[in-house]
């Protein structure tokens, strides 16, 4: 049976798996204990607690739990790397280079990085959404101290080739962050043979809790360190202060050691999906995959269908919850900057729907995604006068057209 | 964002979709807006040459729920008024059947333009000066 609406946004947030909400319940209450309080049990259990959820999570990724630094979540972590880079390795220099397809909490924080003087290069990628490593290479100077690229976009799902941008790296000896936050419990991450210095990620991406993410630091070869963004009682290393969230800690570790037991096979289950999903999708007549192809998260797809417009479309679907690169819903009317810097025509940049498939996605619900879409696209394009046009062989970039 | 139940209706159930022949001399056209802003409407008249009455409105739109029902909604007020009646059509009117919201604004004055633009093709086939 399916039950409405079909939720397919999984990049935007997962449902908490049982196991995971099982696990947290006792911190709430019978375990509520402070795991900065020494002197006492309550405190103690609670340490232990987040002890045992470092270890999950710093397994799943192949760090030392002493590496684990908890935050808020992702934007926080890529916060805290890249201006905590920024403030530590002040006396090396001053510049940074990141990706104009990054989250924005990569680069609104690089723009903070700007208004205090620092030095940004934004890296734009190829039509494919991967970046070009002779591009990176280049714009290394003297001043450079970091590299942050994502691991895993999260509109397109483009997997960056990260080892070969560690190696750019570590031959100019600069810091490498990746905000993995797409990437980690989909795709095996492995911060010690990938040579990562740096990586932000969260729970609420990987079938764990909201409000709990965190900054993968290395310790060895090279010791990084981070300059704190909040002040207060020195928690986590003395890199991030405030309280640890046990409970969502607790839970945040479950999801890891699922993700770990789990990855192949969920992988290849939604692999396959999503690839049923685009080829049936894409049989649809001008309708044009977003992003490479052969270097992607399992389980996302980006598919644009020309002369129909996104949040139009996402009316015409109302049965299924997805995500569109049309903003018409802003003030602005400005489609996704990621598929714009793809160099995506703007029309086609609003013509674009994002599926993100999950741990629940069934096979029943893609069929019905797959029908839900179809009717949706040839209805619009009835009363689509841009599809006309082209059927009547126009030129749409020949025409002036009025803009507001 | 909820849409209001009026655009639900006319993106579910849209009036007068088409296209009339823009090469008729009684036929006014009004294409408006832009792909790459995410809306293009278009809206026609077929005017009675005559009587000066609107007998038929049709329209085609790329765009979203509130510019479909716009321009959805202006073909329906448009049909049995005259040429002049038309003119009047005020975005504020489709803005209050609809019930759009601030951001939905602009979908309103799209259809408003695009009346206007339709009207006055048609005046300048008709050998009239465009109205403002």
């Amino acid at each position: 049976m399916l039950s409405f609406p079909i939720y397919l946004d999984n990049n935007a947030t997962t449902p908490m798996d049982p196991r995971v909400l099982e696990s947290m319940l006792p911190y709430f209450n019978s375990k509520f204990g402070n795991a900065a309080s020494r002197n006492h049990s309550f405190g103690w259990t609670a340490e232990e607690a987040v002890d045992y959820a470092r270890e999950q999570v710093a397994k799943l990724i192949n760090a030392n739990p002493k590496e684990i630094i908890f935050t808020s979540g992702a934007t926080e972590a890529d916060n805290l790397a890249i201006k905590g880079v920024y403030e530590m390795y002040a006396r090396k220099g001053n510049h940074i280079i990141t990706v104009n397809t990054e989250h924005k909490a990569v680069l609104d924080s690089c723009k903070h990085i700007e208004k205090m003087g620092g030095e940004v290069t934004y890296l734009s990628p190829n039509e494919d959404g991967l970046i070009n490593l002779a591009d990176l290479e280049a714009a290394i100077t003297p001043k450079t101290i970091l590299i942050s690229i994502m691991y895993g976009n999260n509109e397109i799902g483009v997997l960056q080739p990260i080892e070969e941008i560690s190696d750019i790296a570590r031959k100019h000896n600069v810091l490498f962050h990746t905000d993995a936050t797409q990437a980690v419990g989909k795709v095996p991450v492995d911060v010690m043979a990938q040579n990562i210095d740096l990586m932000s990620f969260t729970a609420h991406k990987m079938y764990g809790p909201k409000g709990v993410g965190a900054l993968y630091v290395r310790r060895k070869n090279p010791r990084v360190k981070v300059t704190s963004q909040l002040d207060g009682g020195g928690h986590e290393r003395g890199m991030r202060s405030g309280t640890l969230n046990v409970p969502g800690i607790v839970g945040f570790g479950k999801a890891c050691e699922i993700s770990l037991n789990e990855m192949s096979e969920e992988a290849e289950k939604l692999s396959k999906m999503r690839d049923r999903l685009e080829a049936e999708l894409t049989q649809i007549e001008e309708s044009y995959v977003n992003g490479n192809i052969n270097h992607r998260l399992p389980h996302v797809a980006n598919i644009s269908f020309k002369h129909v417009e996104g949040e139009g479309l996402m009316m015409g679907i109302k049965d299924l919850a997805v995500s569109s690169g049309s903003a018409c819903t802003s003030a602005s009317l400005e489609p996704s900057y990621v598929l714009k810097n793809l160099g995506l025509d703007d029309d086609l940049a609003h013509s674009s729907l994002r599926f993100g498939l999950g741990r629940y996605t069934t096979d029943e619900e893609i069929d019905f995604a797959i029908d839900h879409v179809k009717t949706a696209v040839h209805k619009l394009r009835d009363m689509s006068p841009l599809w006309e046009m082209f059927k009547e062989g126009i030129d749409l970039k020949s025409v002036e057209w009025q803009e507001h | 964002m909820a849409y209001s139940e009026k655009v639900i209706d006319h993106y579910s159930n849209p009036r007068n979709i088409g296209t009339l022949n823009k090469d008729e001399n009684n036929v006014g056209t009004g294409l408006v807006g832009a792909p790459e802003c995410g809306d293009v409407m278009r809206l026609q008249i077929q005017v009675n040459e005559e009587s000066g009455i609107i007998e038929d409105a049709k329209f085609k739109t790329f765009g979203c729920g509130s510019a479909i029902a716009s321009s959805s909604l202006a073909t329906e007020w448009l049909k049995g008024k005259t040429v002049q009646e038309a003119m009047e059509i005020d975005n504020m009117a489709i803005v209050e059947e609809l019930a759009l919201p601030p951001v939905k604004i602009h979908c309103s004055v799209l259809a408003e333009d695009a009346i206007k633009t339709a009207i006055n093709d048609y005046r300048s086939k008709q050998g009239l000066e465009a109205i403002v």
